[in-house]
């Protein structure tokens, strides 16, 4: 389990800058400005040790009572996302309730791991879903060009196997990528620069926590 | 220009470049490229006509091209990419098309661009 400190992030967009030696650095722009600790889990009270976040802005007529309620009583404005993260129990005590989480946790270089909702396919057939290779267009073949072909086999064992990949829904689910790199913090705009895609769409709510498994230094 | 988003436009504007003259497709233009040749980097010019230029933010390219010994040669680079030292505007073009693609399949008298007189305004 990832107890590794993290924020919420909006992500915005993607786009691209030159390093002095000509190499060119694609990156996604995700706003992390305004993270604001609303709750404690505590291994007393709750079992569990965890930060509540809350993060982007929301006019208070948009929420209901009982949220508006429970961020009033930590004198925190309305927020439109709300996460929890695991956490070890100094960082709990590092970021008080109410108080806001820098964006400075993270710097440039820093591997961080990102979690997002991928964009939604649809329901895909197994070629887009599986990258199966479908049959041949000839050779007397009719209407079966994108088909998976056998699913099993015959009385033995006489069902298909759990886990046959089949076509269904893509996309539109939880995915994190591990590893990516902070190429940059920009403070002023409240952006951070990721290298490389995050999951998601443009403004789409993300998760990112420094990497649970970060590369080894390399020996030379 | 429009961005997808304001702060990513006002990001892409901070990391930009300023040195680069207003240029359009059809203008003359000398390009100073660093190339690299035998483990040294040093600057080769290339002159020609500028037949694409994409004003996309930071990611916006530009294409010219030349006709060498009877061969036409065409380099693309990224605006922002610092291996591009300098652009040099020579003269400018008279042309109805945003992209002069069609001037590949020209040569002699009639891939010649009429010029254009006076320089571009000054902006801002």
């Amino acid at each position: 389990m990832n107890t590794k400190m993290g924020l919420l992030a909006k992500k915005l967009g993607m786009t691209e800058y030159f390093l002095e030696d000509g190499t060119r650095i694609p990156v996604t722009v995700l706003a992390a400005k305004g993270n604001v600790v609303t709750a404690h889990r505590t291994e007393e009270r709750d079992g569990y040790l965890a930060l509540q976040i809350g993060f982007d802005e929301q006019k208070a007529s948009r929420k209901n009572k009982p949220e508006l309620g429970h961020l009033k009583k930590s004198e925190v404005t309305p927020k439109r996302v709300i996460r929890e993260l695991r956490v070890e129990a100094a960082e709990l005590e590092a970021h008080p309730i109410g108080s806001e989480i820098p964006m400075s946790i993270f710097e440039a270089g820093t591997k961080i791991d990102v979690t997002g909702t991928s964009k939604g396919k649809g329901f895909q057939g197994v070629m887009k879903r599986h990258n199966f290779r479908g049959e041949k267009a000839s050779h007397g073949q009719h209407e079966v060009y994108r088909h998976g072909g056998s699913i099993g086999c015959r009385l033995t064992p006489g069902r298909v196997l759990p886990g046959k990949k089949m076509a269904g829904q893509m996309g539109n689910e939880r995915v994190t990528v591990q590893n990516l790199e902070i190429a940059r913090v920009m403070d002023e705009q409240g952006v951070l620069l990721v290298r490389g895609p995050v999951p998601g769409a443009k403004n789409g709510y993300v998760v990112i926590r420094h990497a649970i498994k970060p590369p080894r230094a390399k020996k030379n | 220009m429009s961005y997808s988003s304001p702060t990513i436009g006002s990001i892409e504007q901070e990391l930009a470049r300023k040195d680069i003259p207003h240029f359009r497709a059809g203008d003359r233009v000398k390009v100073h490229a660093l190339i690299s040749e035998g483990g040294k980097e040093r600057v080769q010019i290339f002159e020609g006509v500028c037949i694409h230029r994409s004003n996309r933010g930071a990611r916006g390219s530009f294409t010219v091209r030349k006709v060498s010994d009877g061969i036409g040669v065409e380099r693309v680079w990224p605006l922002q990419s610092p291996r591009v030292t300098k652009v040099e505007l020579v003269s400018r073009g008279r042309v109805r098309r945003a992209k002069l693609y069609y001037l590949r399949e020209r040569s002699g008298n009639s891939a010649r661009i009429r010029e254009k007189i006076g320089a571009y305004k000054q902006e801002g």
